[in-house]
């Protein structure tokens, strides 16, 4: 009677059906992309018209010593990946309400293809993004410095921030279950963000302002980005800033540690 | 009776929502083939109820059982049997009807062609065709609710639930829902539904089961529901509402006055005596009847009848 009962239940077979469904659900999301151009652009614009307006218009880069567009292109990034989180959490949020969730639970497909296929979306979406920022930055005269492999090292530590804040997204996102929440979050990233090295430096701010901003997980990435881009740091002596590239590894590992974890359990409990 | 005529079977089911008891023992069997209505008010826990049969939510206590397999224990066996019309469409609103479809063919495993396949084929038996390229968000909420309905028909299922499928609808778009049910009946799928209209249960359902604060208060057919609360009734439209009450005096039995519209309705238990006896009561009081009908009861008026009888029992 049923057509679905075709599946044998090897584990060899439930994987391959794992990774068929999790790429279904990608597509899904590329789908989206293609019927909504005009919002795919935007979201690549919006960053790239942040670092225009802070390397023209605001310019100077309180206390940066150097080149400020050198400085400034990899706190944009960070920023970039950093934003991701709402992008997710609208995502996340807007399936929830919508009911579509459900269907997909009530299918004999694998469960966490659903949020597979939207982790493998968003970091694409960041791929993309972070391609164009740098092609930005190089038309109005950001270079790098060290070879491709410092290069790829910089990105790899970029899209780990990214894939950190997928994972706090989903699992904020199911907390919340409400778009109010998203735009609180939406609020409170800039805060956030002005509280890192992204733009200024922590030697310009008052010593117990500098010290929160040093441990802003997105000071650790930006300050061992441009390390790792041969761009002018941020500077400071403290131990959070002479172990930029241990924290920009370290702190997106806890936090997936912490919310990969919450975010499964979130999305299992839908059945609670 | 074995085991595999039954297509649903409920035991004992209990569900709490911090201090809600949404579900409070809910017991059910539905037979194979047949449509089950599921009757009651808002928050009597009927899509409580359809969530944990279609393995959505887990039930703090108690059995189901879909074709003779558990929801909790082989939740996937079930859901490769079952087909869900939740009361939010579930849909993906960005993508067209036919992108939609085919996604839920591709993860029902169908594979790409025959997914493609199935949902050209469910397009066109819903009068999607012309419309299969646009997006959700364009659609009719009738066009809405086939499409959805025709996603939770891609595989075949041999049991499918309808939680409130015409809420929120047009009556054109309720008709439109009400004829594919009826098609799907005929090629033998168990329907369950749930419904708030009594119109609606009357007219699709084999067996209705009513239910109230979270279980089953009465069960039958729809003809036996309206026996249960004795017999047929008189109806008398008068011209003049000022009327109203006298005429209700005048009537035997449990009366009830309709002041919008003009009518007092009474029980009977033989017809054409009650009919005499009223017209002649009517014509010796001088009230003039603008019309006077005999009828089955409505299921309007079981519900009514068992929910305040329900009532009085909790009180």
């Amino acid at each position: 009677m049923s057509e679905a009962t075709s599946e044998s239940s090897g584990t060899g077979s439930r994987l391959s059906w794992a990774a068929a469904d999790s790429w279904t659900m990608t597509r899904r999301e590329l789908a989206h992309w293609a019927r909504q151009p005009v919002q795919v652009v935007v979201g690549l614009v919006f960053p790239v018209m942040m670092l225009l307006m802070f390397s023209y218009l605001i310019g100077g880069g309180q206390g940066v010593a150097g080149d400020f567009k050198a400085y400034l292109l990899p706190g944009m990034l960070t920023m970039t990946m950093a934003f991701g989180l709402e992008a997710t959490m609208l995502a996340v949020t807007q399936d929830l309400g919508k009911g579509v969730i459900d269907r997909f639970r009530s299918m004999p497909m694998n469960q966490g293809a659903v949020l597979v296929g939207r982790s493998v979306a968003d970091m694409l979406q960041s791929v993309v993004g972070l391609v164009v920022m740098v092609a930005v930055g190089y038309a109005i005269g950001w270079r790098w410095h060290e070879g491709l492999a410092s290069f790829l090292g910089a990105m790899g530590l970029l899209l780990l921030l990214r894939f950190a804040m997928l994972w706090v997204g989903i699992h904020l996102a199911m907390v919340a279950g409400k778009p109010e929440l998203v735009q609180a979050v939406q609020i409170l990233v800039w805060p956030v963000s002005f509280l890192s090295n992204a733009i200024a430096s922590p030697e310009s701010m008052p010593s117990w302002l500098g010290t929160i901003v040093e441990w802003n997980p997105m000071s650790a990435t930006a300050t061992a980005v441009r390390a790792l881009f041969g761009n002018p740091g941020a500077g400071g002596d403290s131990w959070a800033a002479t172990h930029a590239e241990l924290l920009a590894v370290a702190w997106p590992v806890v936090l997936i540690a912490v919310f990969f974890p919450l975010a499964v359990k979130r999305f299992r409990d839908l059945s609670r | 009776m074995p085991d595999h005529d039954l297509a649903i079977v409920v035991e004992g089911l209990r569900k709490r929502y911090g201090s809600k008891q949404a579900l409070d023992g809910l017991d059910l069997t539905v037979r194979a083939g047949t449509v089950q209505g599921i009757l009651g008010p808002n928050g009597a826990g009927k899509t409580t109820a359809v969530r944990i049969m279609s393995t959505l939510l887990r039930p703090d206590e108690g059995r189901v059982e879909v074709g003779g397999v558990d929801v909790r224990t082989r939740a996937d066996e079930v859901r490769s049997r079952i087909g869900l019309l939740g009361q939010n469409a579930a849909v993906d609103e960005e993508l067209s009807g036919r992108q939609n479809l085919e996604m839920f063919g591709r993860l029902y495993h169908l594979g790409a062609r025959r997914a493609g396949a199935r949902a050209d084929e469910l397009l066109a038996r819903f009068g999607l065709a012309d419309t299969g390229n646009k997006a959700v968000k364009q659609y009719s909420g009738g066009m809405r609710r086939r499409l959805d309905l025709a996603a939770s028909l891609i595989s075949r299922p041999g049991v499918l639930f309808l939680d409130e499928p015409t809420t929120g609808l047009d009556p054109r778009g309720r008709m439109e829902v009400w004829n594919a049910v009826r098609s799907l009946v005929g090629g033998g799928t168990t329907v369950l539904l749930t419904t708030q209209y009594l119109e609606e249960a009357d007219q699709l359902a084999d067996q209705i089961a009513v239910i109230d604060h979270g279980k089953v208060i009465a069960e039958g057919t729809a003809d036996e529901l309206k026996s249960k609360i004795g017999g047929d009734r008189i109806d008398v439209v008068l011209h003049d509402v000022a009327q109203l009450a006298r005429a209700a005096s005048l009537l035997p039995g449990d009366v009830v006055v309709d002041e919008d519209r003009r009518m007092v309705s009474a029980s009977i238990t033989d017809r054409m005596a009650a009919l005499t006896e009223a017209v002649r009561a009517l014509e010796a009081a001088g009230i003039e009847a603008e019309d006077i009908v005999l009828r089955r009861p409505t299921l309007d008026e079981v519900f009514m009848h068992l929910t305040r009888d329900d009532a009085e029992v909790a009180a």
